[in-house]
């Protein structure tokens, strides 16, 4: 019985990818652990090892072909006597992807094809862009602009530094750092052993010698180790030395919920940073504001948390074609103008709330989308104008409802715009629970579109 | 003075002797006026004097040059005068006044100064390790041969963030001396009580890291070491690690009734060992200096401090917009690289 080898998912988050190169021809006899071929992700390029013998019958995904999605049949494996033109396929049987991948990242854990419920990129562009009327924009991915970002501002200061676990010859967990170490060498450009509490603080120890450290953390979910070092040793400094000293330092790297990683790797840490005086704390969603916001961020001389996102990371998004395109902290953005709701989120929440925007228009009701994109400072004026227009309120975000940045807005509302409410704030969260793996579960314990919906539907008595 | 332990006349000038005993001296009476000043109200929260250390510091900083770097825990008093900051602004400090080198919003734990490459007052036990190897690696990075201090307690060599820095510190050769200041006691626990690790340099084997045992008590022999440590990390050799072993007369903090060790080990130390005494003995026996000369010596020491004390007293507290202030820095202007 012949059986389909179907396109293999490589990492947590890939949904599709490139077959690069066939390292089998058809006729050719392989037994498991045999390498089929290489396959490109958005992280990585990666073999595809065979799990069962056989011969190979028939190709169907030619080298090059990019775009394959996830569990596509790429070629046909046939048993002892069998030929390509009667083979009988048995779907049900068909070869299960079973990659391997060599550099055993913790980070690249095999996993079954993905669908995250996070919606698709909306087509939407902001009302009030932070670049002139007619500047060029070009496509890019919210990855490549977090790259841009960092080569920019290390060729125009010396003194910025990437450290971290896989940024350098790895090229980066998830392909952040790609072609750093080429162009800055090792000496800018420096692999860490896993070791988060130990390189954050000597990342501080090196701000405070007057370098401009960018700090890697490969999730922020490790930054937990570090953490004693982000708030005492970072945050706290300029004001017990009487403002002598200060950390100039970026903390970045993938916040929140991936997809199927569990309970360990899947926190939203939005609202535990931005509780603490002398952090700023930066959640961009688009690759625009990535790239701005961490030119931004690198140039500030305070401690950044600079959040960021897996999903979002493979996301394309027009960006300024500028020399030097900075966006500065403390300025949300509306993306979406609406006299009935206003809907604010950040970071991925966004996805959430436009599309939840997009589906209510068709019922009547418009809604106003703002990107906080800043979570401290946050421009809580923007949120209380809006606010003063629609009179009603609704909160977007991943991470939990005790405490989250959607109580903080609703606490705020309450204070500066009390009299202009016509309903309470109803803040969507992530549900109340550590991450489930199961993927029925994991659906239910984050934010959904629906939910954004009905709480827009409360809100405006609908 | 019974049984002191050197005898041998050491190969140092009278002008050194006579440095390393002010210095000395002026962090004894510093810091017993700080006890003072504690009992009186003026100094409030925690204060971890450093009585029965000072050699640590003082031979330390005379194997420093200008410009190499610093960074302590919380039981730093000490060594910020040996660095040369200001008693004034110390003490004012202390009693959480405008004078003080944080203005008041640091205390006891938390000073710094750029000036005297002072790093803090760090108030996390081994917080300060890292952050110390991060001073070296800015000056390996810049291509300086500035060497870092890093100065940790017993206590503090058992937390995992010493032995994730030492495997950096190692791996990347970085220009840093660990100074381990094994006082015996971290807070109310023995050494003996906290590791059956025979000795604490030795760990840094682990990691490829040299490092001695050195009498805290003989400032001179704490000054040998320093300079053979400092001369290992210009050389581009990496770290190294200095235990230290010293001792502290007074509780760990003012508000320690210090049951855990008898009176009797604490006098018989001061008796036998004290580092301040070992000098004096030096200066009177190799007739560097007479009585009547030591005794000037005190009296200046003695203003110095009383001028701190009244310093840190008439000092105003904060203005209250001081709340408010030092908790971002502004923005620099955009263009300036290193």
């Amino acid at each position: 019985m012949a059986t389909e080898v179907l396109m293999p998912a490589l990492s947590p988050t890939m949904e599709e990818g490139t077959l690069a190169k066939w390292l089998v021809k058809e006729g050719d006899t392989v037994s498991s652990g045999d390498i089929l071929a290489e396959i490109e992700t958005d992280k990585a390029t990666m073999e595809f090892e065979a799990v069962d013998e056989g011969t190979v019958g028939k190709i169907l995904v030619a080298e090059g072909t990019e775009a394959v999605k996830v569990n596509t049949p790429i070629a046909v494996l046939l048993e002892d006597g069998e030929d390509a033109a009667s083979a009988e396929i048995d779907s049900s049987q068909s070869q299960q992807p079973v990659p391997v991948n060599k550099a055993q990242s913790s980070e690249d854990s095999p996993a079954a094809a993905i669908q995250h419920p996070v919606p698709a990129a909306i087509d939407a562009a902001p009302i009030e862009p932070d670049y002139p009327e007619g500047t060029e924009l070009v496509q890019s991915t919210v990855r490549e602009a977090l790259r841009d970002a960092m080569a920019e501002e290390m060729r125009r200061d010396e003194a910025v530094f990437l450290m971290g676990e896989e940024v350098a010859e790895y090229q980066g967990a998830y392909k952040i750092s790609q072609g750093l170490l080429e162009e800055f060498q090792a000496r800018r450009v420096i692999d860490t052993p896993i070791t988060e509490h130990g390189f954050a603080g000597i990342g501080v120890g090196a701000a405070f010698g007057g370098l401009r450290p960018i700090v890697e953390f490969m999730t922020f979910n490790f930054a937990m180790q570090a953490i004693d070092h982000i708030i005492n040793s970072a945050a706290k400094t300029l004001y017990m030395s009487g403002g002598q000293m200060g950390c100039p330092i970026v903390f970045r790297g993938p916040n929140g919920a991936a997809a199927r990683v569990g309970a360990q790797h899947s926190q939203d840490y939005a609202a535990w940073y931005s509780h603490v005086p002398g952090l700023k704390v930066v959640q961009p969603y688009s690759a625009a504001d990535a790239k701005g916001l961490l030119k931004t961020a690198i140039r500030d001389p305070n401690p950044v948390i600079f959040l960021e996102n897996e999903i979002l990371y493979g996301r394309t998004f027009d960006v300024p074609k500028l020399d030097d395109y900075t966006v500065p902290f403390g300025k949300a953005r509306i993306w979406r103008e609406g006299s009935d709701v206003t809907i604010v989120s950040f970071g991925i929440g966004m996805t959430y709330a436009l599309e939840a925007a997009e589906e209510l228009e068709k019922e009547g009701i418009s809604a106003e989308v703002i990107d906080l994109r800043t979570l401290r400072p946050m421009d809580t004026g923007a949120v209380i104008r809006s606010v003063m227009k629609t009179n009603r309120c609704v909160t977007v975000e991943e991470g939990f409802p005790v405490c989250s940045i959607g109580n903080h807005i609703s606490a705020v509302l309450m204070q500066e715009a009390f009299d202009y409410l016509d309903a309470p704030v109803i803040n969507c969260t992530g549900k109340d629970v550590p991450m489930p793996y199961a993927a029925n579960l994991e659906k239910l314990a984050l934010v959904t579109t629906a939910e954004v919906i009905e709480a827009v539907k409360a809100v405006t008595y609908r | 003075m019974a049984a002191r332990r050197t005898t041998k006349k050491p190969n140092v000038s009278k002008d050194e002797l006579l440095h390393y005993y002010r210095e000395m001296l002026q962090i004894r009476r510093f810091e017993e006026k700080a006890g003072q000043l504690y009992g009186m109200g003026l100094i409030g929260g925690f204060c971890h004097l450093y009585i029965g250390q000072e050699a640590v510091v003082v031979g330390l900083e005379a194997a420093a040059d200008e410009g190499d770097k610093r960074v302590t825990s919380y039981r730093d008093h000490g060594h910020m005068l040996a660095c040369g900051m200001d008693p004034k602004g110390v003490m004012a400090e202390l009693t959480g006044r405008e004078g003080g080198y944080s203005r008041g919003k640091g205390g006891s734990m938390h000073m710094f100064s750029k000036e005297k490459h002072f790093y803090g007052g760090h108030g996390i036990v081994g917080a300060q390790v890292p952050i110390g190897a991060g001073l070296a690696f800015a000056d390996k990075y810049l291509g300086n041969d500035r060497v870092t201090f890093t100065y940790f307690g017993d206590g503090a060599a058992n937390q995992g963030q010493v032995y994730e820095t030492y495997n950096m510190a190692e791996l990347w050769d970085l220009p840093v001396i660990f100074v381990i200041e094994n006082n015996q006691y971290a807070m109310g626990t023995s050494v003996k009580r906290s590791t059956k690790s025979p000795s604490l340099w030795e760990r840094g084997a682990a990691y490829g890291i040299p490092g001695e045992e050195v009498d805290g008590m003989d400032v001179l022999a704490v000054k040998a070491a320093g300079e053979k440590a400092v001369a290992h990390c210009r050389a581009g050799k990496g770290p190294y690690i200095l235990e230290v072993m010293t001792y502290r007369y007074r509780g760990h903090s003012m508000s320690d009734p210090a049951k855990y060790r008898t009176r009797d080990e604490v006098q018989k130390i001061r008796e036998e060992r004290d580092a301040i005494e070992h000098v004096r003995d030096l200066l009177l026996t190799g007739k560097h200096a007479t009585e009547d000369e030591l005794k000037a010596i005190d009296k200046e020491i003695k203003d110095i401090v009383n001028a701190a004390a009244e310093f840190s007293k008439e000092s105003p507290e904060p203005d209250v917009s001081e709340l408010w202030t030092d908790i971002y820095a502004d923005a620099a202007p955009q263009g300036e690289a290193v």
